[in-house]
């Protein structure tokens, strides 16, 4: 059997079984297997297509995209249904919508006929595909624990597991073959499976908050979707082709439009402004589903596409809107995480941010732009689920998801500690794999765009300033010696120990990953590549060698100096109090700052609203005049 | 890149470093009518700290002041020796985040407001650090402070705006008065010391060591906009350490807010239009 296929169609097939098994003991068993034949297959691919550029394969039949059809269709009704019964009527008018331009599409332009190569495997394929084969499973194994204490801590939730199981593997088959497909018809079928199957996990507690929530990310996500439809209608009434490798090679004037189009669902999936409330809103979902989502599904669909046609954005006017609608989020986004104090509330705001990222690379389209934001996946899908479970274990240890809760964690729970800071560390330390990434993004946007460079350059103060006081709760060291005796689930452990690993791994590797993957891919693309100095890897990898030698001469320093209470203006007091005016003595407690007054949510998202939706008006703006012949 | 101007600093920093704060110490002393200490005083005091008890709060505190020290060394080494300056700038802030944590780790209200106001600082002053590394790169070609180093036309005169940011953002980092917000020479009384509250001893010797090597590299920083002429540069770092110390001794500290909006405007203002000007000549063909 075709690779690609076993990896499209095998986690359909354990989604099915986990669906109709209803003993919780053989139904982790299965998962636990089939995890790791879906890790196992991803890894046997990279082995497999080690050393080769491009694959295609001719898999395309009529039976296959009937089926796909009918399953659209099936969506449809299931997305009507829920829609009517909740009475939430804008997905209700953009699904009706959707589908009529679909159904008219298919039935009246046969295009998929011409396509052969439906499947294909490049770089870009091969690194998504170990992102979803890897992370993704190892989300999947952590998730049976997690569930299993989330019942036992939620009684009210009423037990849907097996739903949520199977939705969460039909998810990397959905991601398996969104990232394989060459056909557009095809990447859109997926695309619609992604849609649904988040659509289903941010609703699982069926709570008044969660439906609502799953029916923004619904709504919003149809909204891009819609775009996506009408940019293939386009691409089939205006004579092109509906292959991706096709589509990347006709003139850019041409396909300007429909590319626009795509950018825009882009944006949507990955949560872009102003579409962002939707991924925030997901975190009443429980924490592998945020995990999931983060890191190796869903909103990485939505950059993997742009990045996709980044050689068509490169240069172009909308590219231009659209790495600054990238650039703004980032900002923007950056700028909210400092007032938040809820854990995944700031996880979900640096993911929105880091996705502006990749959005501003795609959209600067040059060879040096997608090899950073290549990177930026790859380091952030491993740094953000490692930091979204240890959350998720933290949060269900000490009933709290916020910051100022996790103070002294390193003595309370040292090894989730220890994981949690290697993750921060891994979003914005040098010599981590995000600021490698900041990096090489920086020196691609000084060349194209300073006004990107800017854009950067303070949202990059601000990262510091989020991750670093997150990183001095978890390590101060608590006055009262309190420590969490619950014991943490093996396996949970065990995921949260290979992502560590990973972190670290793709850091120490990062001139292998440079060299096999990354610059392949770009060099298949433009010819030219990016490439990292001698002297700059050296100096990394010496940076790197530091800071993974220091921690160990915290042997020594431990058992250095006297220890004495702290410094409380010179008035004697109890460990964790202080005596305060005419003799009071009151309990001590610090909290972080959150400077609310100037990175208030609601302020900054009004904000970053209007300049970006100012920005897609111009896009599309330009992409019409240039579409009406004046030159821009 | 040359290793043997990185060693070069690795020894000589901390001595140019301690001169050069003993030097400020006497001419602020004498800016206020006072004799001042002898100019080897900042070396004594040193000397002192470290033959005294060392004193912590939690064990682990002083390894963060290690890494502090060894970080901020490299990072100058990085630099002296012709490394990439948007490396450079991580690596400072990568040292500068460990001393932060240290003062985390005593979890005591003094060291735990200086580490708050200590990032909120970091924060103020890394979007024109990385906005000059961005006008040399526009000016010179290159962001390899060799190259930068070695351009034969006078950076001050593309890079005016973005070196009067930098003259602004650099009291920061000199922890002078008014950004003196997380930690202070002067007596402070809501702050005491700030970050370095609970570090005695050897430890807050060796926080004082690490001060002079970045006090070299910030100057080091100043010398590239004058590198034609190195005559011409030591004057311009001499006249800016000078200007720091006037500004010192004439301005009442900020609060957090204003240091950081003001900070972000001269950034905003001076630093990017700038660079969209030199951007506009050099890539847009004007």
């Amino acid at each position: 059997m075709n690779p690609l296929v076993f990896l499209i169609l095998f986690p359909f097939l354990a989604a099915l079984f986990l669906l109709v098994i209803p003993r919780d003991k053989i139904r982790r068993a299965i998962g636990y297997i089939t995890a790791i034949i879906i890790l196992g297959a991803s890894i046997y691919l990279l082995y497999g297509n080690f050393s080769s550029t491009v694959q295609y394969f001719d898999l395309g039949s009529d039976i296959v995209n009937r089926a796909m059809l009918i399953t659209e269709g099936l969506i449809a009704i299931y997305i009507a249904y829920m829609s009517l019964k909740f009475r939430k009527y804008y997905p209700l008018v953009l699904i009706v919508l959707q589908s009529a331009v679909l159904f008219y599409f298919e039935l009246t332009m046969p295009y998929q006929a011409e396509i052969l190569n439906n499947l294909f495997l490049d770089k870009l394929s091969l690194i998504m595909a170990l992102i979803i084969g890897v992370i993704g499973s190892l989300i999947c194994i952590y998730s049976f624990g997690y569930m299993r204490e989330f019942h036992e801590q939620h009684r009210e939730v009423k037990d849907r597991r097996s739903v949520f199981f199977f939705v969460m593997y039909a998810f990397l088959g959905a991601m398996f073959g969104l990232v394989f497909s060459n056909n557009v018809l095809w990447i859109y079928f997926f695309w619609e499976l992604t849609t649904i199957c988040s659509f289903v996990l941010i609703g699982y507690t069926k709570t008044g908050e969660a439906m609502n929530n799953a029916f923004r990310a619904l709504t919003l996500n149809l909204l891009g979707s819609l775009a996506f439809i009408l940019a293939i209608f386009y691409l089939g009434t205006s004579g092109g082709s509906m292959a991706l490798d096709q589509i990347l090679l006709m003139d850019k004037a041409v396909v300007l439009i429909p590319v626009a189009l795509i950018g825009f669902a882009g944006l949507t999936k990955s949560a872009q402004l102003p579409f962002s409330s939707w991924l925030v809103g997901a975190m009443v979902a429980p924490t592998p589903v945020s995990a999931l989502l983060h890191s190796s599904t869903m909103v990485k669909a939505g950059v993997y596409l742009m990045v996709r046609f980044a050689p068509i954005f490169e240069g172009s006017a909308p590219g231009v809107a659209l790495s600054l609608v990238g650039g703004v989020t980032f900002l923007i986004a950056s700028g909210i995480a400092i007032s938040q104090s809820n854990a995944k509330k700031v996880l979900a705001y640096s993911t929105i941010a880091t996705l502006g990222l990749i959005a501003a690379c795609a959209g600067v389209g040059t060879y040096e732009a997608v090899w950073a934001a290549m990177f930026l996946i790859i380091f952030h899908a491993i740094a953000k689920s490692l930091m979204f479970l240890s959350v998720g274990t933290v949060e269900h240890r000490i009933g709290s998801k916020d910051i100022d809760d996790m103070e002294g964690l390193v003595t309370r729970m040292p090894g989730v500690a220890v994981m949690m800071l290697i993750g921060i560390a891994g979003m914005f330390l040098a010599p981590f794999g995000m600021l490698i990434s900041k990096w090489a993004t920086l020196r691609a946007f000084i060349d194209i765009n300073p006004v990107l460079f800017g854009l950067v350059a303070f949202g990059s103060g601000i990262t510091v300033f989020f991750w670093a006081k997150w990183m001095g709760k978890i390590i101060a060291v608590p006055r009262a010696k309190e420590i969490v005796r619950e014991k943490i689930n093996r396996d949970e452990m065990a995921v949260l120990a290979v992502l560590a690993i990973l972190t670290v791994g793709a850091c120490v590797s990062f001139p292998l990953v440079s060299h096999y993957f990354v610059e392949p891919y770009v060099l298949g693309i433009y010819g030219v590549t990016a490439q990292l100095g001698q002297d700059n890897i050296m100096i990394m990898l010496l940076m790197f060698a530091a800071v993974l030698v220091l921690p160990f001469s915290m042997l020594y320093f431990r058992k250095k100096g006297k220890q004495l209470p702290a410094y409380m203006g010179a008035r004697p007091s109890a460990a964790g109090r202080f005596s305060g005016t005419a003799g009071v003595e009151k309990e001590l407690s610090l909290n972080n700052y959150y400077l609310e007054r100037l990175f208030g949510e609601a302020k900054l998202m009004k904000i970053g609203v209007v300049i970006c939706v100012a920005l897609i008006v111009i896009m599309f703006l330009l992409t019409g005049l240039n579409y009406a012949g004046v030159p821009i | 890149m040359n290793l043997l101007y990185g060693l070069v600093y690795l020894i000589g920093a901390p001595i140019l470093g301690g001169i050069i704060i003993g030097l400020d110490r006497k001419i602020t002393a004498r800016m206020q009518s006072r004799v001042g200490p002898p100019v080897l005083q900042p070396f004594y005091d040193v000397l002192k700290l470290f033959e005294k008890e060392n004193i912590v709060v939690t064990r682990s505190q002083n390894f963060f002041v290690f890494a502090y020290l060894l970080l901020m060394a490299l990072t100058g080494i990085m630099f002296f020796s012709g490394g990439d300056l948007l490396l450079v700038i991580f690596a400072m802030t990568l040292a500068e985040v460990f001393l932060v944590l240290g003062a985390y780790s005593a979890n005591s209200p003094y060291s735990f407001l200086g580490a708050e106001r200590e990032l909120i600082q970091m924060m103020a002053f890394e979007p024109m650090i990385l906005l000059s590394a961005a006008g040399m790169y526009l000016a010179t070609g290159s962001f390899f402070v060799s190259s930068i180093a070695a351009a034969t036309t006078p950076l001050i005169l593309l890079l005016p705006g973005i070196f009067l940011g930098l003259l602004y953002v650099l009291t920061i980092k000199l922890r002078k008065s008014p950004f003196d917000l997380s930690a202070t020479q002067h007596a402070h009384q809501e702050l005491v010391q700030g970050v370095t509250t609970e570090f005695s001893g050897s430890t807050l010797g060796g926080i004082e060591i690490a001060r002079w090597y970045e006090t070299v590299l910030i100057l080091g920083f100043v010398y590239l906009f004058f590198g034609f002429n190195p005559l011409v540069a030591v004057t311009a770092i001499i006249l800016t350490y000078l200007l720091q110390l006037f500004v010192d001794n004439t301005y009442p500290r900020f609060k957090w807010a204003l240091a950081l909006k003001s900070s972000w405007t001269v950034a905003l203002v001076l630093g990017m239009i700038n660079i969209l000007v030199l951007w506009l000549y050099f890539k847009g063909g004007l």
